[in-house]
């Protein structure tokens, strides 16, 4: 059973490993917005690579 | 059918510009939608149904000049190099995913800028850029131009906090997690007697262990408690912190002192827990207020609208000729909601309006009274040209002013809660939470020392232990988190259904209301649903000669048409005086008579409070209001003229003594007055009956006695019915009331009785279309939430009542727990489980019954704009006046 005073060292060292994961991540601002990522993800690439819909008959719109 | 804005949604009028079959309301909305598309960001439209933002103007380029100073670029910018600047814009007008996206797509739009990313529930955007091809200035520009204008705060930049609260408080909670975690890990083997197989240095190692681990969650995680209790405790006062701050430092002494004297492993594993939940319950807390923020921020919030005045461009004449020729460069108005109002629009305030937004002013001697901004009550001339600050009021005549700065919804919230506007009676506010918990801390602690007392005498080993266990076992917590979580989901609740309250700890005095006090106008009676007709002065003719010879002594003749039907000049006078006024029936009467008139000028305009307006139009002096007010001038009403049947529409079904009269002289001389028929609210008759059961009600009205008979048979005979009420009239009644011990709520609409509402202890405003924003209020309804009035104090005592059980639970809870603790037996591990359990079924009931119990207040969601549409559509349907009596 000794063997447990192995183990709860070791234990110790992987949780504070873990702590540090979790400092780091407040840290870098993971937790600063958690509403973003979540409507981020919904935004689809092919949408932007998409060619646009425009039918560009109108004489030169240009804008500045 | 005019077409909503491709971009923005907002209505196309005769100027809308088009484009590839798609229709814009503006030339600014169209060069954003030509910008996108040509840059391959069409997907923008793909993502919502109209998602831009109206863009009135385009945006000048040299208008961000000014950021590209060092000092003021220095001050802005997160970060720079020579090949990047970060820097982060507060853009107010984020609202939808795809906002998002195309804020994340703008390098696309600019070379030179690099990644942005937003941040939605802040309304941020950090956008990276290469300094040497794109200047700040033209990176705002950019942003300006597509409708996002930044919201630039200078001084606000200076002291950019390095930690924000919220990653303090997830790294407190973090450190608090990992170690609650690992202490009760090691304290198992305790409680399973795992000693028993490797001896006693187990126990000891763990000891130490916990105590290693408890040392950063004393010190760090729970070091704002400290700070609380101990400014507190400097204040004279006992704040709920005071018992957890005593406990944690008591539990973490004895539990040192049992570890260091080798006698046990101390109740680290409970120290941990115990600030573990309660920082979770303060996270949870802090997002619940973030989001209640939110709702309050965003456009939904205020159900408010003003008058944009929109003018026609002399070349677009051709366009609309076909459709009303008459009406051609007549200043276009329409209500619009203040989410809808962008930069540059001309806005038309009237006697009594608040400035939405800092505007300049474009006409009009104004008279603005700042008192709900500064506190100042003597209102302050300016003339055209002058800047005018959102939040004051105009008083007198209407103006119109130029918007030049954004609405900001927050700001007016905070107009709102300000303190000038705060009930005196203190008692009122939040005293749930504060009588209760004074009085649970100071119990707690007399229990506590009292046990420690007893067991000091009959056996001193258990004394310490006996005092901590009853300040470990005590859980405030859930004293504090019952009240703001019930009340904070409720006001969620109802502000989804339309009915806007002040703050959450209105509901405890909505709770308590026992008497309620109806304005009659705009409250129990719909506005924009009955019809209004003109009566000319026929009873004038016989009465004239009597009474008003005094006023016809200087001989002046009348006319062809001085008895009965208006003249068209008489009726533009008169429309030019009700577009000055904010009041219901001004508004009714401008409605019904708008036809196809030109606004004139009108001179030395005052509005006089309950009584009626006056006002000099093309050289004839206009008196419009009640009778008694006009008898007062000198001016025969003819008040005892029985109804003649005055609606000639058909279709009107409703008892044509219901209505309002408001009384019309010209020079002096009676020349007639409107009838406003004021339906009842459908369900007017069911929403008293339901009340009259339970509370006392009256009513007060401004208007004359006419309709008594009428309301006393839908109030029955116990209610109070008052008519010809001056404003100081009401708030007298709403005092008496008051020192005869009720809890009054007053319901009116928010302008004509502000004093009342104040006074009340409940001041609901209730707004229809056009509405102007009252401070004074505790409740902003919508009008169709007033049927549902019964529902929204049925809701708002069971909210109570939520908070009062889980109380009432938590209490029990304590009882038992510190009864334990008291008698000395509390073991570690009862602890642990009883802690964090009551705290989060306290909190879970409470959130819980308020969302259980909202869900069956049924769902009062008409959309406001629907309803305007359907109102002006009827103004438009009958225009004209439907003609006289005779």
């Amino acid at each position: 059973m000794s063997v447990i005073f192995f183990l709860i060292p070791l234990s110790i060292v992987f949780a504070v490993a873990f702590l540090f994961a979790f400092i780091w991540s407040v840290r870098s601002g993971q937790y600063e917005d958690t509403t973003t990522p979540s409507m981020r993800l919904l935004l689809d690439e092919k949408i932007a690579a998409k060619p646009d819909s425009k039918p560009d008959n109108s004489p030169n719109p240009k804008l500045k | 059918m005019k077409a909503a804005c491709f971009h923005c949604g907002a209505a196309c009028g005769s100027a809308a510009h088009s484009r590839a079959d798609k229709s814009f309301c503006c030339a600014g909305c169209l060069a954003v939608f030509e910008l996108l598309t040509e840059n391959g960001l069409a997907g923008f439209y793909q993502l919502a149904e109209q998602p831009g933002i109206r863009v009135a103007q385009p945006t000048a380029t040299n208008r961000f000049a000014f950021l590209d100073e060092p000092a003021v670029r220095a001050r802005l910018v997160d970060f720079a190099d020579d090949k990047l600047t970060r820097v982060t814009f507060h853009l107010p007008a984020i609202h939808c995913i795809a906002c998002v996206w195309l804020l994340e797509n703008l390098f696309r739009l600019l070379p030179g800028i690099g990644q942005s990313q937003v941040n939605f529930a802040r309304k941020e955007a950090a956008v990276a850029f290469d300094p040497a091809r794109v200047k700040l200035s033209e990176v705002a520009a950019l942003l300006a131009s597509l409708g996002y204008e930044p919201e630039l705060k200078l001084a606000d930049l200076d002291a950019k906090p390095a930690n924000p609260p919220a990653r303090r408080l997830w790294l407190q909670l973090g450190v608090a997690g990992f170690a609650f975690g690992n202490a009760m890990f090691f304290a198992i083997t305790g409680y399973f007697g795992l000693d028993a197989f490797t001896g006693p240095q187990l126990k000891e190692l763990i000891g130490w262990l916990n105590l290693l681990l408890a040392v950063p969650v004393v010190a760090f995680s729970a070091a704002d408690y400290y700070r609380s209790a101990w400014a507190s405790l400097r204040q004279r006062l006992l704040n709920i912190d005071v018992p957890i701050a005593a406990g944690i430092v008591a539990i973490f002494a004895q539990s040192v002192w049992e570890v260091a004297s080798g006698r046990g492993e101390g109740y680290f594993d409970s120290l941990c827990g115990l600030i573990f939940f309660l920082l979770c319950g303060k996270l949870f807390q802090q997002k619940t207020y973030n989001r209640l923020a939110f709702d309050r921020d965003y456009k939904s919030f205020f159900p408010l609208s003003v008058t944009r005045v929109e003018r026609r461009f002399p070349n677009r004449l051709a366009d609309v000729a076909d459709k009303a020729g008459s009406e051609t460069g007549a200043p276009q108005e329409s209500r619009v909601s203040l989410s809808e109002l962008a930069i540059g629009d001309h806005l038309l305030l009237r006697n009594g309006e608040l400035i939405p937004a800092d505007a300049k002013l474009l006409s009009g001697p104004a008279l603005i009274d700042y008192s709900f901004v500064t506190g100042e009550s003597e209102p302050l001339a300016k003339q055209p040209g002058d800047y005018l600050y959102a939040g004051g009021r105009q008083m007198g005549g209407a103006i119109e002013v130029e918007t030049v700065k954004p609405v900001s919804q927050s700001y007016l919230t905070s107009l709102w809660n300000q303190d000038a506007f705060r009930k005196d009676r203190t008692e009122s506010f939040n005293a749930l939470t504060n009588a209760y918990s004074q009085r649970f801390t100071k119990i707690i602690l007399t229990v506590a020392v009292g046990a420690a007392v007893f067991w000091a005498v009959v056996n001193p080993a258990k004394s310490l232990n006996a005092f901590t266990a009853v300040l470990i076992v005590a859980c405030p917590c859930a004293l504090a988190l019952a009240a703001p979580f019930a009340l904070g989901s409720a006001q969620r609740v109802l502000g989804r259904r339309n009915v806007f309250l002040k703050n959450p700890f209105v509901l405890e005095t909505l709770a308590r209301v026992n008497a309620i006090v109806f304005d009659k106008t705009g409250t129990l009676t719909a506005a924009g649903a009955g019809s209004v007709t003109w009566q000319g002065a026929q009873v004038a003719r016989h009465s004239n000669v009597e009474t008003s010879n005094a006023t016809r002594a200087e001989g002046l003749d009348i006319g062809m048409s001085s008895y009965g039907e208006l003249t068209d000049a008489e009726e533009r006078w008169l429309y030019s005086m009700t577009r000055h006024s904010t009041h219901p029936l001004a508004v009714r009467i401008g409605e019904a008579i708008a036809g196809q008139h030109f606004p004139e000028p009108v001179r030395s305009f005052l509005e006089t409070t309950g009584c009626g307006m006056e006002g000099q139009v093309d050289g004839h002096e206009i008196w419009a209001g009640s009778a008694a007010w006009l008898e007062s001038r000198g001016v025969a009403c003819s008040s005892r003229r029985k109804e003649a049947p005055s609606s000639p529409d058909p279709t009107q079904s409703e008892p044509p003594h219901v209505g309002s009269y408001v009384h019309v002289a010209i020079d002096g001389r009676q020349r007639g007055c409107f009838v406003l028929a004021s339906a009842l609210r459908s369900d007017s008759g069911q929403l008293i009956t339901e009340l009259s059961s339970r509370y006392e009600l009256a009513l007060l009205s401004g208007d004359n006695e006419r309709e008594r008979e009428r309301f006393r048979a839908l109030f029955g005979s116990d209610a109070l019915l008052q008519f010809n009420q001056s404003p100081l009239d009401k708030l007298d009644f709403i005092k008496r009331l008051q020192r005869d011990g009720k809890t009054v709520m007053m319901v009116g609409d928010g302008l004509n009785d502000a004093g009342a509402l104040k006074q009340a202890d409940v001041g609901v405003a209730v707004v229809e279309s056009v509405s102007a924003f009252s401070p004074a209020s505790d409740i902003i309804a919508s009008a169709q939430m007033v049927p549902r009035l019964a529902e929204v104090l049925r809701y708002a005592k069971q909210s109570v009542a939520t908070v009062r059980a889980a109380f009432l639970i938590s209490t029990i809870y304590n009882i038992v727990g510190v009864s334990i603790a008291a008698s000395g037996n509390l073991s570690p591990v009862v602890c642990a489980i009883l802690m964090p359990l009551s705290s989060v079924s306290v909190v879970a009931f409470a959130c819980g019954m308020t969302a259980w119990l909202g869900r069956k207040l049924r769902d009062g969601e008409l959309r406001v704009e629907s309803r305007c549409a359907a109102a002006s559509q009827l103004s438009t349907l009958n225009p004209q006046l439907t003609g006289g009596a005779a």
